[in-house]
Formats: C-alpha cells, structure tokens, sequence
C-alpha cells in the first residue's frame, strides 16, 4: 500500500466496570484520510473512540499511532502524541466563555490553525467570543468543540457525530470544515449515523455492530453497496 | 456620641471592624477550602492544621534561624504549600477512587496528628510573636483605636483573596483549573496533566491557609489548637457561602466576620453562634448556599 499507516486498530476491547462493549475491534486510517465508523446506536462506535484517546478504564489489544503503541498510555500523553477528540457530547465548559473555551487545550506540536484561520471558518465563532460557552446554539457549541482541536496541531482528528441534531445549513457548513481540513493534511476519523452525509466527505467507511468492525466499504463502492448498507444500519 | 434607635454607633462600628479581621482570616481560609473542593471534591479537613503549622513555621524560622515576619509570609506558604502537595502525592490522591467520605476522614486524621505532634513538641500554652516593627502603634479613629497591624491584616487579605480571585477567573491556568473542576477527564484527554494540576491546587489552598497562618501569628499567641478553633466557623462559612465557590468564599467570609462583630454588639450572648444559626437557616431555604449552584 502506497498510503502510509496512521492509526492501527488491532483486537481492541474495552469495558465500562464489567460490562464487556468492545470484542477485537480491528481497522485502519492512513494519513490524510477521511475514515468513518458506521453503525447502529449502541454498536460501540463512542467507546472506539475513547478507548483511542485513553478515555476507557478498562481497554486491551493495541491501537497503534504513527508507529507508538498508545494502549497502555494516559490520555494526556496520548493527545500530547497528536490525536484530539470532539466528543459526542461536545464537552463545552459551562465556566469558560467562547474564546477560554477555544484556548482551553494546550497547543501541542506546530501546524494547527490560527485563531483568525478558525474565525474565518466559524464566524459565529468570533461574534460571541465572550459568551459563556454553553450559552451558544447546538450548531455553535458544535463549531467550538471542532474549532478548539484544529488549533493544537494535532493531526489525527476523532470526530463523534459532529452533525448530529443541527440543522440542514450547518451540517453543510461542517461538511465544508471537514473537506477544508483534509485538503489541509489533517486526518480525520468520524462517527456518524447519517451515510448521505458520511459519503459527502469520505474515504472510506467501516460498519461496526455489536462492538466489532464488520465491513469495510470505500466511498466509491457506496452506491454499490446501498442495499447492503440498509441492511447493517437497520435503515 | 451619635446613636440611631438607641444604639451607641460608635462601639459599634467598633466591633464591625473588628468583626472584619476575623472575616480576613474567614475569607483566606474558606477560599482555599473552596479551590480545593472545586477541583479535588474532598472536604479538607487538614485546612486549620496547615493554617496552625503555617504559624508554627513562621515561629520556628524566627527564633531558631532568625528568619523574621516579611520574609516569612512568602516563604511559610511555599513550604507549607510544598508539604500539602506531598501530602496529596502520597496520601490523598489514592483515594480518588473512592467516595469523597474517605478523603475527608483522612484529612481529619491528618489534622489530628499534626495537632497531637505540635502539641507534644511545643506544648499547649501557646508562644508569643511579636508584631514586626513596621506595623506597631495604632491610629485613633474617634470610635476605637485601631491598631496598625489589623488594618495590615484586613488590606492584606483583602489584597490576597481578590488576587486569587484574578488567577482562577482571568488567566488561561485558571480556565483550565475552571474546565478541570467541570470535567477532568475530558481536559486530561486534551492534553492537560490533570493530575499535577490537582496536587498544585491543594499545595495553592494550603499555601492560602499557610499564609492566613502567618497573618495570625502576632495576633494570637501561636498555639496547637488556633487551628481546630477557627476551622469549624469556616466550614460554616464555606456552607453558607455555597461549596466550591471561589468569589462567594471571599464575599462570605468578610460578611460574616461584619455580622458576627455586630452581633457582638447588638446581642453579645449570641456571636458565637451567629453564624451556625445562619448556616442552619440557609441549609434550609437554599442547600447549594447564598453563591453556589444548585446540583
Ligand atoms: N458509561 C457507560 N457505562 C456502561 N455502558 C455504557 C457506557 N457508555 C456506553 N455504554 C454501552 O456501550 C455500548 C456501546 O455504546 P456506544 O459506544 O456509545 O455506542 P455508539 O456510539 O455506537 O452509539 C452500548 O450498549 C451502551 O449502552
Ligand atoms: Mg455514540
């Protein structure tokens, strides 16, 4: 393969206390990709990405980043390597207003954006940058939680259904971000459970079901595999 | 002399100030109990231990290595606050883990064993510290003699708390300090070392205490129990003022000192329980207290 490995996810398995979620979850994203993880609520896509980040008490198997094995290791040092989170929750301080907010995690190695760069791509962004930071709307809590980890220069972005709940203009405005961002270097795995708008910015989709990786599909083959796809998401 | 509805004005405003000092020492320590809480969820019951050490390092480094008071009030809180993060090293931060009851039981113990430990080297009589020379004399205000120390003490305070105010509201540590007390697990995963920030946090409360301790020692005689003494009011502050938080522990620390120097006046059977009667009544009517956020 000409592409060169970022993340490697091998027989992952993660527990919340005794309850067992994920059962070997295996995938790949390489650099400068556009990876998605399909699936059903409930299938364990969440707890992939926190196991990735150090965020899962219990989590076993090997998730290696640009060659380090990151499994054993403590989430800050984990972001210090060069992966960042949006979490599904978007995780926006109520105590800290927009632009506290924004400048919360620390900057942690050369090539993220500027703050006039993430203005430009959230405006609203720099409207409110002295509102308390959950005062803003669904779409602008969204816009905060994206823009605060453009500006780390992490390269690996985990984006947790970032579109979830917005309205029809701003998923459009975030499917802007997300090509914006790929054409910059950055590589961005993202959760979704909107395909039509997984296949707007995509490389390549993994589907997950009962915490394990079932299918891969590449975004060409999408229409292809419609059926199939129905199928898996229950759709 | 002036009186309003039968009341003297003058002694009264007389115990307000003086209510006043004790709400500088209030306002010092309930602030660093509510930097701790905020962050660390653990009750430090430790607070009034590390306030008398405070002044027991300050007595120690006088009259055995001539170190005198200025000096002291940077340097006592530094050690003393050094001596807090390896207490949080070594014993609290195994406890995280578990309900917030053993973080407080331990810390009580801790405050025990220091109090039993002073008193076994030190006695219990209490030592004196002499007010540096600075701030001897007092002016006269018309209603009282104010003397130069206590309006050190009141500016002080005053000075310390809003600055601390400062940090923890305008700067980018005291954001992430703000975020961490939120959601620690989502800023350690950002790449914040939540754990250091939490041991330099309690050593920063306890550097407040350290500080308020070394504020007291010429006021009071430097005694093992001037600890156990003052902090079961500032728990009652803190309570009142709302667990956790930072501006409502300085504003109920001062309030209260006032209150409790009126009472004096007004009601001199009643100022020492002022303030728990008041804790009760907002318990009651308010449980997050006067500042804090309902859970
Ligand atoms: N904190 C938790 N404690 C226990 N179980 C959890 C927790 N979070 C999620 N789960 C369970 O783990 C499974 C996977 O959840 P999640 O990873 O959030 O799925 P997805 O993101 O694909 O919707 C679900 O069955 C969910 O109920
Ligand atoms: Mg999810």
């Amino acid at each position: 393969m000409a592409e060169r490995s970022m993340l490697e996810v091998r027989g992952l398995n993660a527990w919340y206390g005794e309850s067992h979620i994920l059962h070997g979850v295996d995938f790949d994203v390489n650099e400068g990709e556009v990876v998605t993880l399909l699936g059903r609520n409930g299938a364990g896509k969440t707890t992939t990405m926190k196991s990735i980040m150090g965020l899962v008490g219990t989590r076993s198997g090997s998730v290696v980043y640009r060659g380090q094995e990151t499994i054993g290791m403590r989430s800050d040092l984990i972001a210090r390597a060069g992966i960042a989170l949006c979490p599904e929750e978007r995780g926006i301080f109520s105590s800290l207003n927009v632009t506290e907010n924004l400048m919360l995690p620390p900057v942690i190695g050369p090539g993220g954006l500027s703050i006039s760069e993430i203005h430009a791509l959230f405006p609203n962004l720099k409207e409110r940058a002295a509102s308390q930071g959950t005062k803003l709307s669904g779409g602008e809590q969204q816009m905060l939680a994206i823009g605060r980890i453009l500006r780390t220069g992490a390269k690996l972005l985990l984006l947790d259904e970032p579109t979830e709940g917005l309205a029809p203009v701003i998923v459009q405005q975030i499917g802007r971000t997300i090509r914006e961002i790929k054409n910059r270097g950055f590589t961005v795995l993202l959760v979704e459970q909107n395909f039509r708008f997984a296949a707007t910015v995509a490389d390549r989709h993994y589907v997950m079901d009962h915490g394990v990786v079932i299918d891969m599909i590449q975004n060409h083959e999408l229409a292809a595999n419609m059926d199939k796809l129905h199928d898996y998401l229950g759709v | 002399m002036l009186s309003i509805l039968g009341y003297n004005v003058g002694p009264m405003l007389a115990q307000g100030v003086l209510g006043l000092i004790n709400g500088a020492f209030y306002a010092l320590l309930s602030l660093g109990l509510a930097v701790i809480f905020g962050l660390l969820n653990i009750i430090n019951f430790a607070h009034g231990a590390l306030y008398m050490i405070g002044a027991f390092v300050a007595w120690v480094l006088l009259n055995y290595l001539g170190i005198g008071y200025w000096p002291s009030l940077i340097l006592v809180p530094i050690l003393v606050g050094c001596f807090g993060m390896l207490i949080e090293r070594v014993l609290i931060s195994k406890l995280y883990k578990l309900d917030h009851l053993y973080g407080l039981l331990l810390t009580f113990g801790l405050a025990l064993i220091m109090e039993g430990l002073m008193r076994n080297y030190f006695g219990s009589s209490g030592m004196p510290f002499a007010v540096p020379e600075s701030l001897r004399g007092a002016t006269r205000l018309g209603f009282m003699i104010m003397p130069t120390y206590r309006v050190w003490v009141v500016a002080a305070s005053f000075v310390v708390c809003i600055g601390t105010w400062l940090v923890i509201e305008k700067t980018s540590i005291g954001a992430t300090l703000r975020a961490a007390t939120e959601n620690p697990a989502l800023v350690q995963a950002f790449g914040v070392n939540v754990p250091r920030l939490v041991t330099m946090t309690y050593g920063g409360g306890v550097a407040l205490a350290a500080f308020a301790g070394v504020m007291a020692a010429p006021m009071y005689s430097v005694n093992p129990s001037m600890g156990s003494n003052v902090i079961i009011v500032v728990f009652a502050v803190v309570v009142i003022g709302g667990m956790g938080s930072i501006l409502g522990s300085i504003l109920t620390g001062f309030g209260l000192g006032l209150v409790e120097g009126f009472t004096k006046y007004l009601y001199p059977q009643g100022s020492g329980v002022v303030i728990f009667v008041l804790m009760v009544i907002v318990l009651l009517l308010r449980p997050a207290g006067l500042f804090g956020k309902a859970a």
